[in-house]
């Protein structure tokens, strides 16, 4: 059992966001492993844990300068990465990106494909989808629960009213939603051995990929500061907090008048 | 050169279609366009009547899929109409649905796709807008490419609008067998749930973290039920697993609109702004006086949820 994982460095959240002059997101400051590819990592090694063989390996792209991300994925315990690392990707879409995964996955065709439902960065949540279709795969997506169940993998899909349970043949790409799991923290033991586990870091072209692939097929034409409403009346609750939201659903007609 | 012919992905929902579907319809007619809804199942008939009512003159459709997940097929389907009929887009539902479809058709048709739209206008061809950093800045798009342009579009970005008590003229499309084996639905299971639709409710009272465990959950289901609310939740408490996920408000929960929006212990991550932004009036509970959360909002306590809700619960309790 080979499962392969989708995992991105992004910019700390906790961080101020900007956009830099071409409207990209800022990227410049410390990037962290996104927290929402955690829990793909804990699905897959649990899945490779319970088949009693195979490994878990990390597909990504982005810049190589600083892998402090991947290395805390690998310390989880999978056992080896990719990372795509061009310029020429700079500001690359959701397709190119999808192009250029699809064509590390297939270096190394697993069995099962793990992503997030979307980043936690670029919300566009359009990429494993893509990689699937790329790849002719079967996509199982906003899953909750992942089990294999002889040459299938048997998902429990998030619904508007509940979930579905949905089953497919291996190979197969499948997303998991945050919280799944509870994503292991790394020990000591496995942070020293993540220092030594192979990263692959493979520019585009090393992939097959023609730069003609990679342009830039829409443009940002602007950026615009939303309109901000004022901010509204704030109270320190002295024990009247409940009453002056009374009042004020009265106001709002919420309520009807004072009761009597 | 401006917006002439434009396709709805419209998701069947029961005998109907989605909100968010009839809400694309109604944009894409207001924008001059001639529409084009697309959709499967079994009661196309009836969907003929509500996609027409909202706009739309004619109905691709797929009809009965099976038990699969339908977007392989949906793609495998549409990709080469899209291509030989050219509209200038395809608006798609920001559903988990709508989202699949988007990225085969994106892969299929290899042309980019634009997301968490909750804007478009035409400026000789279509622009898109997209909210980042919580909402407190639009970004607006265009595609460079020709050809249909893919937009997954949030739910309530644009208001539903019944124009005429015309029937879309329905086109029954024989549907093309997907590159990929299928995804299979074994079964489905459906959580019980009372009270009106997180997304249609008028009063939405929402919890987060600040509720410091799933049991105080139940202040917010008490406060919501005594409102003729729906009870929400932030992402935080989802991950948690304290609420089911169909609670979830937010960037990757449902998108709600309703005219009290009351947000207890969530401090105001821009994930959960997206989702709740554009409700009439907005209050919240939070212990820390700046919590993001108290920037949009029109009326704040800051105060502990613990000691709020329940006296805020007694008064209402005590009026009725």
């Amino acid at each position: 059992m080979n499962v392969v994982v989708c995992v991105k460095q992004i910019p700390d959240p906790a961080a101020v966001q900007s956009l830099d002059a071409q409207h990209r997101l800022n990227r410049t400051g410390k990037s962290i492993l996104d927290e929402a590819d955690t829990y793909g990592v804990e699905v897959a090694l649990r899945l490779v844990e319970a088949a009693g063989d195979g490994e878990v390996s990390l597909v990504s792209m982005g810049e190589a300068s600083d892998l402090t991300g991947i290395r805390s994925a690998l310390a989880m315990g999978a056992l080896r990465a990719t990372v795509v690392a061009d310029p020429a990707l700079k500001g690359a879409d959701a397709l190119t990106t999808a192009k250029v995964l699809a064509a590390a996955i297939s270096r190394q065709m697993p069995d099962l494909i793990l992503a997030a439902t979307e980043s936690s960065d670029g919300y566009t949540g359009t990429l494993p989808v893509q990689i699937a279709q790329l790849l002719d795969l079967p996509a199982l997506t906003f899953a909750t629960s992942v089990v294999v169940e002889g040459d299938s993998v048997v998902v429990h899909r998030q619904t508007e009213a509940g979930y579905d349970e949905v089953v497919a043949q291996l190979p197969a790409l499948v997303t998991v939603t945050a919280g799944v799991v509870e994503p292991r923290y790394a020990t000591f033991k496995g942070i020293m051995a993540a220092k030594s586990r192979p990263i692959d870091v493979v520019s585009a072209a090393d992939l097959g990929l023609p730069a003609s692939a990679l342009d830039p097929r829409q443009d940002i034409v602007a950026v615009e500061t939303a309109a901000t409403k004022d901010a509204g009346e704030k109270y320190v609750d002295d024990g009247e907090g409940a009453a002056r939201i009374v009042s004020y659903l009265e106001q709002i007609k919420i309520l009807s008048g004072s009761a009597s | 050169m401006s917006v002439t012919n434009l396709w709805v992905l419209a998701e069947p929902v029961g005998d109907s279609v989605s909100s968010t579907s009839k809400e694309l319809i109604s944009q894409a007619r207001r924008l001059g366009a001639t529409v084009t809804a697309v959709t499967w199942g079994s009661h196309g008939q009836d969907v003929a009547s509500v996609v027409g009512s909202f706009g739309a003159e004619r109905l691709l459709d797929l009809g009965d899929l099976g038990a699969v997940l339908p977007a392989a097929v949906v793609a495998a389907t549409l990709a080469p109409l899209l291509s030989s009929e050219g509209p200038e887009a395809l608006l798609i539902p920001a559903s988990n649905d709508g989202r699949d479809v988007a990225g085969r058709l994106s892969a299929l048709l290899d042309t980019p796709v634009l997301t968490n739209v909750t804007g478009l206008r035409d400026n000789a061809g279509l622009e898109s807008e997209h909210p980042i950093f919580g909402g407190t800045q639009t970004v607006v798009a265009r595609l460079r490419a020709s050809g249909p342009g893919l937009f997954v579009v949030r739910a309530k970005s644009f208001v539903a609008e019944v124009t005429s008590g015309a029937v879309a003229q329905r086109i029954t499309v024989a549907t093309t067998a997907p590159s990929s084996r299928a995804a299979t639905i074994r079964n489905s299971h459906v959580e019980e749930r009372t009270g009106p639709a997180l997304e249609d409710a008028s009063v939405v009272v929402s919890g987060g973290r600040g509720l410091g465990d799933a049991a105080s959950y139940e202040l917010v289901k008490e406060l919501a039920q005594l409102l003729q609310g729906a009870p929400g939740a932030s992402r935080a408490i989802v991950d948690a697993g304290w609420v089911p996920y169909s609670h979830q408000v937010g960037q990757t929960g449902k998108t709600v609109k309703p005219d009290l929006y009351i947000a207890c212990g969530i401090s105001g991550a821009t994930q959960h702004m997206v989702g709740m932004k554009g409700a009439s009036h907005i209050v919240a509970i939070n212990k820390d006086p700046d919590a993001p959360i108290f920037s949009i909002s029109d009326f704040g306590i800051v105060g502990d949820v613990h000691t709020v809700l329940p006296a805020l619960i007694a008064a209402l309790k005590a009026r009725s």
